[in-house]
């Protein structure tokens, strides 16, 4: 047990530190307050930047446009930009999802034509997995692709694709064999966003914004070379990707119940400050528990990682807790509010700006993005407690 | 950095499941539970041997000179088998209110003889009010010559009836400065120990009369001046290292229960309303380990946040126990309601954590308080 960085480390986060004081975007390019065509440029821009100052996806092999360090250094980067408040990585799906489904699974040709691009936001990425009768039960999607020479033919229908409508690519699963079992004829494709047949219908979501999609197949030719790991595969292949995803999901929420307690104070009913209302005092140290718990728990999995210890069940519960605290903390928010948490973003009378009742929305889809915590509990229950299957 | 176990932890912590899975299996303590003393002297003869009982004590003074994330460990394995006796309560609390507050005499003439297992002693602050807060610790302690008299009464005192020293919280003076310990020896005049009929038969806990007891001014503890909140900080992961281990075991059972009990003919455990309670209850498990595991490292390490740290954990643990424990109790049905079933066992063991040394209420009051709120 050893929370102390090194003085290599230590060095490191300093200029990390450093970095990003001199480098953080001087206007927040928040969706909504610059059209969609703008944001999109200066989130491409800004993650450029950071991957030109060496601080995206440290951990990757250096000939695919990583730098081959501990995943420490990862760690450090990720806790700096956090407290540095930046805006996030518009390509962090690929970068956290994909990137390394391809280092595991791609060709040499696959890594080097797309891993790079990913990185320097040259391509971004959807993800083609949900379908209108496949959600939970993903394995059951039907967008079909049947191999014709050297090339797949798609068809059929992906819906909840985010960010589909400023996507170059998709990494999709598909199926190529009806007739097996059903986790059995599914494969992972790349696929051209550009290419004859597809139509990308923006879905308008209950926050307003647009940004997961319908996505339609119509004949779309896809070459057999974009096909990823084996044919039939798909399923080994995506649950790679899973694993990643819900890593990603289960990111801090440190700066969530700081911007909370930090509303908590300012707010007063008779004079008295929430922090000392006993109900929302005790609520709110029940959370600052949870962050604590959160905030270590990845420092165990972390370490996992560094050390190369396997790890048991720990490693699955972080998506389910993780999001959950999200939303606890969300609904708190609005609770604590009252009145003032109905009044949305553009309202004068809005308290931080209706930052609230977003985070609430935003908070919802937090718990079933990446897999319900219904499913979480599935496989906590079935691959982490060895409880008889359900199905 | 490393947040988790070095090797010769996970060697500890395998050994003292080993250990603990042939030397106190249900059978042994049940045996101990039927016992009116509930002190399990062969059971705490061979940890002695083990170095157990001198895990944190200095190698000065006899012991290992472990942290109190080795302690833990071993705890948390104790809660895991529902050990009886005083172990925690002697060799975690006791030793830390010596090696916190005792003067290098005071460390001299205890320490050793916890470490080898010889003695044992307990820790006595809570008074009727059941609180650790120092307004309500009343029991008086009155100059008279070259000592001290002691008067008032301490309530669920550990194993106090079998203790060869309590270190007592008394009042030398009003106000919240004015909190002294001292170390009383187990037979003296006017010291008597009453034990309390209490559910959790793992343990003994007892009423405890001081009635005009007579101390020299060597059994005051030389450094009491904030000794309190130190006792808080080292019973709180005490406790809750128990708590972690108990939740772990009877979840293990409800789990392994859940895979043999058939019902509309298939087990139970294939049933998505107990696997979802299940995930629930080990999504909330691991994520407090990690609290205690931090808690401990503060104490060792010195950390500044040692107090928060202890109180986060034994806030989130006693909660967690308490709930997987009724949880895992419904989980067995009827059967888990029998004498006959174990499960009962860390259902009341549960119970017991959930308050001492602090129930998540005060535990969380302390984290709002600590942290400016």
């Amino acid at each position: 047990m050893d929370l102390n960085l090194n003085a290599q480390e230590e060095a490191f986060r300093d200029r990390v530190r450093d970095w990003l004081a001199h480098n953080r975007p001087v206007a927040l390019h928040q969706r909504g307050v610059v059209d969609g065509k703008t944001w999109v440029q200066r989130a491409k821009e800004w993650q450029r930047k950071l991957y030109e100052a060496g601080y995206l996806a440290l951990s990757w092999p250096k000939e695919y446009g990583g730098q081959a360090l501990d995943p420490m250094r990862q760690a450090i980067v990720s806790e700096e930009l956090m407290r540095a408040n930046v805006p996030g990585v518009i390509g962090s799906n690929a970068i956290s999802m994909l990137g390394p489904t391809l280092i595991t699974w791609g060709t040499e040709e696959q890594k080097r034509r797309y891993l790079p691009k990913i990185l320097t936001a040259e391509e971004i990425w959807c993800q083609g997995y949900s379908e209108p009768g496949a959600g939970s039960d993903l394995a059951s999607l039907r967008t079909r692709a049947e191999l014709d020479g050297d090339e797949f033919v798609v068809n059929g229908q992906k819906v909840w694709t985010s960010g589909a409508h400023i996507a170059d690519m998709m990494f999709g699963l598909v199926r190529t064999n009806p007739d097996a079992p059903k986790h059995k004829g599914i494969s992972y494709l790349l696929i051209d966003m550009k290419s004859p047949g597809i139509t990308v219908r923006p879905l308008v979501q209950m926050n307003g914004e647009a940004d997961f999609c319908e996505v339609f197949f119509d004949n779309v030719r896809v070459p057999r070379a974009n096909l990823v790991g084996e044919l039939n595969e798909g399923w080994k292949v995506a649950n790679t990707t899973m694993v990643h995803e819900r890593n990603w999901l289960g990111s801090s929420p440190q700066r969530l119940f700081d911007k909370l307690m930090e509303r908590a104070r300012d707010l007063r009913r008779g004079g008295i400050a929430l922090t000392s209302h006993q109900l929302y005092r005790h609520r709110l140290a029940e959370m600052q528990i949870d962050v604590e718990a959160m905030r270590l728990h990845s420092l165990r999995l972390l370490s996992n990682a560094i050390h190369k210890r396997p790890g048991g069940v720990e490693n699955m519960v972080a998506k389910l807790v993780g999001t959950e605290l999200h939303h606890r903390m969300a609904l708190t928010a609005m609770e604590m509010l009252g009145d003032y948490g109905t009044l949305g973003r553009g309202e004068p009378s809005a308290l931080d700006r209706g930052v609230w009742s977003a985070t609430w929305f935003g908070s919802i889809a937090r718990m079933f993005g990446g897999g319900t915590s219904e499913i979480q509990k599935n496989v906590i229950a079935e691959r982490g407690l060895g409880m008889p299957r359900s199905r | 950095m490393d947040f988790g176990l070095s090797e010769e932890q996970e060697q500890l912590k395998a050994g003292a499941r080993d250990f603990l899975s042939n030397e106190c299996p249900s059978s042994v303590v049940r045996k101990v539970m039927a016992e009116e003393s509930g002190l399990a002297p062969d059971l705490y003869k061979k940890i002695a041997e083990l170095g157990w009982t001198g895990m944190i004590i200095p190698e000065e003074f006899g012991g290992l000179g472990l942290g109190m994330l080795d302690l833990a460990i071993l705890l948390e394995e104790c809660g895991y088998a529902a050990m009886p006796g005083p172990f925690p309560f002697s060799s975690g609390i006791a030793a830390s209110a010596l090696k916190l507050g005792g003067s290098p005499d005071q460390c001299r003439r205890w320490l050793p003889e916890l470490a080898s297992g010889r003695l044992t002693g307990t820790v006595a602050i809570v008074e009727e009010a059941d609180s650790l807060d120092p307004a309500d610790i009343a029991l008086s302690a009155v100059r008279e010559g070259n000592g001290f008299v002691l008067n008032g009464t301490k309530m669920f005192v550990p194993y106090a009836h079998a203790a060869d020293f309590i270190v007592v919280a008394a009042r030398s003076t009003p106000g919240p400065e004015g909190l002294d310990f001292f170390i009383v020896e187990g037979g003296a005049n006017g010291l008597s120990a009453r034990i309390l009929r209490n559910v959790d038969q793992t343990r003994r806990v007892c009423e405890v009369k001081f009635d005009g007891v007579k101390v020299p001014q060597e059994a005051r503890l030389a450094k009491s001046a904030g000794l309190l909140d130190k006792l808080i900080d080292a019973g709180a992961v005490v406790m809750a290292a128990d708590c972690l281990g108990g939740s772990e075991r009877a979840l293990e059972m409800a789990v392994e229960y859940s895979k043999v009990r058939e019902q509309f003919g298939r087990p139970i455990g294939s049933f998505q309303a107990l696997q979802h309670l299940a995930a629930e209850l080990i999504a909330a498990i691991e994520p407090a380990r990690s609290l205690l595991w931090y808690a401990a490292y503060a104490q060792d390490a010195g950390l500044e946040d040692v107090s928060r740290a202890a109180s986060m954990a034994k806030a989130r643990l006693s909660a967690v126990y308490s709930r997987t424990a009724d949880q895992s109790v419904l989980m067995h049905g009827g059967i888990g309601f029998t004498w006959e079933h174990d499960i009962h066992l860390w259902f009341k063991r549960a119970r017991f954590d959930d308050p001492f040394f602090g129930d998540p209420v005060f535990h969380r009051e302390r984290v709002a308080t600590l942290s400016g709120y």
